[in-house]
């Protein structure tokens, strides 16, 4: 089963990659919203959490280096290279996106043993941007840990093994 | 790509598996040892999580004579970031000891082909497992600990000391898990090469 071509998946792959993690940064970072609770000013951004500060760094990072990449997939001389930092950013953005998940599960539905309720009643906007930057990061993290099997298959044809 | 002198051509999957349960090599060797680590590391993070739990009984409002109490119970079944994290950390144990078993006897003979080139898909598997997992309940222990002003969630880390401690100490064993899983991981990729005969 050997690709005969073997840099158009990973490139449009990386397109994909490329895409979905500037949209999550996108949609995380214009994510805004204000409620007036009983005259006080209820204000929700992403700098909030660290949560999603720590997101859109590590999809800001991402991106930067998809772009980096989309140039330079045509050498492969730092095939090894390029497996390792491939390993560090998905490694990086399947932990960016468990932890935003986890939060914001607790924002969606509350926690009634901690006794904290749930926000996205009273800023619904807000939500909804950061669901869209969840899904793109979600697309994100599954795009680029194809990216990581396929870059190895290329470096060491891995379906061909022993032959 | 030689793999040593005097190696006939034999079948693949023959080659495979004495290569695989030959642990003559240095390579091998460290590989089985930072397994072992791993599969401790995993289960006592899954563990400690799994039996975190503390109840506290606390006075809240004296009428007369009598004392109102109030008893709050911490589970880890309470936050499903807790959940996913001993369940990710169950299923990185469950594949550390099959990889530690598969690297004494080798693979089972169905799976005898395709064994060289699954072992390391599976270590990027379980990389992403425990990182995910690793990752959601930091955060949600931080959480925890700081509270959140914006939101008006308050901190519950005072209240119930015990059980935020022993997570936190779940959490650096999976970390330190999770540390020890990439450099199976490299190494396993790494190995790879010897496998190459184009």
């Amino acid at each position: 089963m050997i690709l005969s071509k073997r840099i158009l998946p990973i490139f449009l792959l990386r397109l994909l990659a490329l895409g979905a993690t500037v949209s999550a940064t996108v949609l995380m970072v214009t994510s805004h919203d204000s409620a007036l609770v009983f005259n006080i000013k209820f204000e929700a951004k992403y700098t909030n959490s660290p949560t999603f500060k720590y997101f859109i760094l590590i999809n800001a990072i991402a991106s930067g280096y998809t772009l980096i990449l989309l140039f330079l997939s045509c050498k492969s001389s730092f095939g090894h290279l390029i497996l390792a930092l491939d390993l560090i950013v998905t490694l990086l953005l399947e932990s960016s996106i468990s932890a935003c998940i986890a939060i914001g599960q607790v924002g969606k539905k509350g926690n009634s043993h901690a006794g904290w309720l749930p926000i996205c009643g009273q800023v619904p906007k807000f939500c909804d941007h950061v669901t869209g930057a969840m899904i793109a990061g979600f697309a994100a993290a599954l795009a680029y840990f194809l990216i990581l099997v396929y870059s190895l298959h290329n470096l060491i044809s891995l379906f061909t093994l022993n032959t | 790509m030689a793999l040593g002198g005097g190696e006939t051509l034999e079948a693949g999957g023959d080659r495979a598996a004495r290569v695989m349960s030959s642990s003559s090599s240095k390579v091998d060797l460290v590989m089985v040892l930072l397994r072992v680590l791993a599969l401790l590391a995993t289960v006592s993070a899954a563990l400690i999580m799994g039996f975190n739990k503390q109840t506290r009984t606390i006075v809240v409002a004296t009428i007369g004579t009598t004392t109102v109490q109030a008893t709050l119970t911490a589970k880890f079944q309470h936050t499903p970031a807790f959940v996913f994290f001993v369940i990710a950390n169950g299923i990185a144990s469950l594949h550390n000891l099959l990889m530690l078993v598969v690297s004494f006897i080798g693979p089972p003979k169905l799976f005898e082909r395709i064994a060289p080139s699954a072992i390391p898909v599976f270590d990027l598997m379980n990389v992403a497992i425990v990182s995910g997992g690793a990752s959601a309940a930091a955060f949600m222990g931080q959480l925890g600990r700081d509270g959140n002003s914006h939101a008006r969630w308050n901190k519950i880390c005072d209240k119930i000391d015990s059980f935020c401690d022993r997570g936190g100490g779940a959490m650096i064993a999976s970390f330190i898990g999770l540390v020890l899983i990439i450099i199976i991981c490299s190494l396993s990729i790494i190995r790879l090469r010897r496998y190459n005969t184009i």
